[in-house]
């Protein structure tokens, strides 16, 4: 097997079991942020703005693990340098 | 923006020899003449009469708005904050929102601005911390609460440098991306709504670009001023 085809191969499983694997536990963390924040809202309305508001700031904070795992993921399909190289190497 | 590029730095437009014109510079270069034109076309002509033009209006709620909420997250008085902080907020409000212009693609969605954006942040922590306690008191919030946390201090605030710069390009490369992606896949409808969800995230991470960068320059330099208050509280106490 060349190493066009086996880098090929381990980009996209790579990049796919990247974007699987790293949505789990932020989505777990949201999903726990949230409910919490929405019985926090149910016991003390009166502060429903600065609870909105750390929320969303807390949202941001725990996607953005998810955010790296798709940035991985991404450079993997569309700007892998080792791609690239070997392309190159191949053409040249 | 096509399906193989995952940012505008890979949009050139122009290039002799060493020097490149990408679509990140044009972008950005747009984004800046659009709000300074456009800022001063309003201001050039305000009134302090009760009767004022619509657009002066705009702006005041949206400075209103910011100095609020500046006051509410720091606690102080929003004073030179607004210009920072709004700034940031303001630059990224507007080029994410933008990218419902057929062509425009967000310079956001590029790393290097937002790299950018958070080394700004980065540099602008100390400057005020340093102002508002003086370096002494600034530096020594690096060895508290005591001198073993002083490298995890300064990773920490290293690596939420990165955390911002990658947080927001990842989130609005995403988004352009998304729309890429689903324009191959089905063209038809789909796409306007990821768009929407787009839009959307753009502004809720212009906002949290700013709230973190607000947050960060007022843990440098509130500590002081809660310790002052508190010998004060204890004075009057005894």
């Amino acid at each position: 097997m060349d190493s066009i085809s086996l880098i090929g191969m381990a980009s996209v499983f790579t990049a796919g079991i990247t974007i699987a694997i790293g949505a789990i536990g932020p989505a777990l963390g949201e999903g726990r942020a949230v409910a919490q924040a929405l019985s926090s809202l149910a016991q003390q309305p009166d502060e429903a703005n600065r609870i909105t508001r750390t929320l969303f700031v807390g949202l941001a904070m725990i996607e953005s693990t998810a955010i790296y795992a798709f940035v991985v993921s991404m450079i993997l399909l569309f700007a892998n340098p080792f791609w690239d190289k070997v392309v190159q190497q191949a053409g040249g | 923006m096509s399906l193989k590029e995952i940012s505008p730095d890979q949009l050139v437009y122009w290039q002799w020899g060493m020097i490149t014109l990408n679509g990140t510079i044009v972008f950005t270069w747009g984004v800046i003449l659009f709000m300074a034109l456009g800022s001063f076309l309003i201001t050039w002509r305000l009134s302090t009469d009760v009767k004022m033009s619509r657009w002066q209006n705009l702006l005041e709620v949206i400075v209103e708005t910011m100095r609020r909420e500046i006051r509410e997250i720091s606690s102080q008085d929003p004073g030179s904050y607004l210009y920072f902080i709004g700034t940031l907020f303001l630059f990224i409000l507007v080029s994410n929102v933008l990218a419902i212009v057929p062509g425009f693609v967000p310079p956001t969605a590029s790393l290097s601005t937002t790299a950018g954006l958070a080394v700004c942040v980065f540099v602008a922590v100390p400057i005020y911390g340093i102002k508002s306690r003086g370096l002494g008191g600034y530096l020594k919030q690096y060895v508290e609460p005591s001198p073993f946390m002083l490298p995890f201090n300064i990773m920490g605030e290293l690596s939420r440098t990165l955390a911002l710069a990658v947080r927001l390009f990842g989130n609005i490369m995403s988004g352009t991306k998304i729309v890429a992606i689903l324009l191959a896949i089905v063209p038809l409808v789909f796409p306007v709504l990821m768009h929407a969800l787009g839009l959307l995230t753009g502004v809720i991470q212009a906002y949290i670009f700013a709230v973190l960068a607000m947050v960060y320059i007022a843990s440098a330099t509130r500590a002081q001023e809660e310790r002052e208050e508190k010998i004060q509280e204890k004075g009057e106490e005894s």
